[in-house]
């Protein structure tokens, strides 16, 4: 540990340190909460009506799925990266490092609406009023998860990248000082961590039940 | 082994499950398949955790707010299990 500003009402900086952690792992927990209802439904669904679910899967595109796993993979190996290069007060490197995880965010981010694109021109989609490829009420069921459980994630994305970009301006612009406010880096780094750590299951449970 | 090395280890480790995902969802089907596939993604988030999210680094204390909600899931998801396996028994 190497941030050394204290501010109250800690009287040390492993106190404040430890607050500034505990904070954030119990509001991942809402988060993990939050994923975990429709983690609950995929299981459901997986375990009541096998055939269909599997059919449904396997009508998307899971490479698109698994280099967008890769992609955000690596763009936490980036986020890691600029989060020790905080610690240790390299704050242009930090900087080259967040900027480095906004391009492969957004990069997913871009990914994903294509692929968005691609299964409503194939009639994936679980929308009204357009012609639609979905055969069973379980597959609109299937499609119908797939769309709220990816879009929740993507709007997590997207206050992630968000808060990238706040950590490159503050950065730049010296309001945010390494290493003494690095638990800031930290902090932002926990939660793009965590949404990567929501992929990793999304992916499996969406794109390859067989 | 240096923090940036051992960064850098983690993804490399991530990637190799990641295609093991992808190569076990080739091989295996049905619950032993769902089984294989979440087998990979919990480790895969453990690594993620236990360093991406320095949760290794950190007290017992900080460690238990980490999985507290894990626990919460998994006693939810027990019980959907559950229910899902009596069905239709007595």
């Amino acid at each position: 540990m190497v941030e050394t500003l204290v501010t109250e009402p800690y009287s040390d900086p492993r106190q404040q340190h430890d607050a500034a952690m505990m904070g954030m792992y119990i509001f991942l927990g809402n988060e993990v909460m939050l994923f975990g209802g429709l983690f609950a439904v995929a299981l459901y669904t997986r375990l009541v009506h096998t055939k269909e679910a599997v059919a449904a899967s396997r009508a998307l595109h899971y490479g698109i799925g698994g280099t967008n796993t890769a992609i955000l993979l690596t763009s936490s190996l980036c986020i890691a990266l600029a989060v020790e290069a905080g610690r240790q007060g390299e704050r242009k490197l930090a900087i080259r490092w967040l900027i480095g995880a906004i391009v492969l965010g957004l990069g997913f981010l871009s990914l994903k609406g294509y692929e968005y694109l691609e299964e409503f021109q194939e009639g994936l989609m679980p929308f009204t009023g357009f012609d639609t490829a979905i055969k069973t009420p379980v597959q609109h069921l299937y499609m119908d998860l797939y769309l709220i459980a990816t879009g929740l994630h993507a709007l997590h994305m997207v206050i992630g990248v968000g808060l990238l970009a706040y950590l490159v301006i503050g950065l730049s612009k010296r309001w945010i000082v390494v290493p003494e406010r690095a638990i800031t880096l930290i902090v932002v780094g926990l939660y793009w961590h965590f949404v990567d750590a929501v992929w990793v299951f999304l992916y499996p449970v969406l794109y390859l039940a067989r | 082994m240096g923090t940036r090395t051992q960064i850098v280890v983690i993804w490399l480790v991530l990637l190799v499950l990641l295609a093991s995902t992808v190569a076990g969802s080739l091989v295996f089907t049905g619950v032993v398949g769902l089984c294989v596939s979440l087998g990979i993604a919990f480790t895969k988030a453990g690594c993620i955790y236990w360093k991406y999210m320095h949760v290794g680094e950190q007290p017992g204390l900080l460690r238990v707010a980490a999985f507290a909600a894990g626990a919460w899931l998994s006693i939810l998801l027990m019980f959907l299990v559950v229910d899902y396996f009596t069905r239709g028994l007595g």
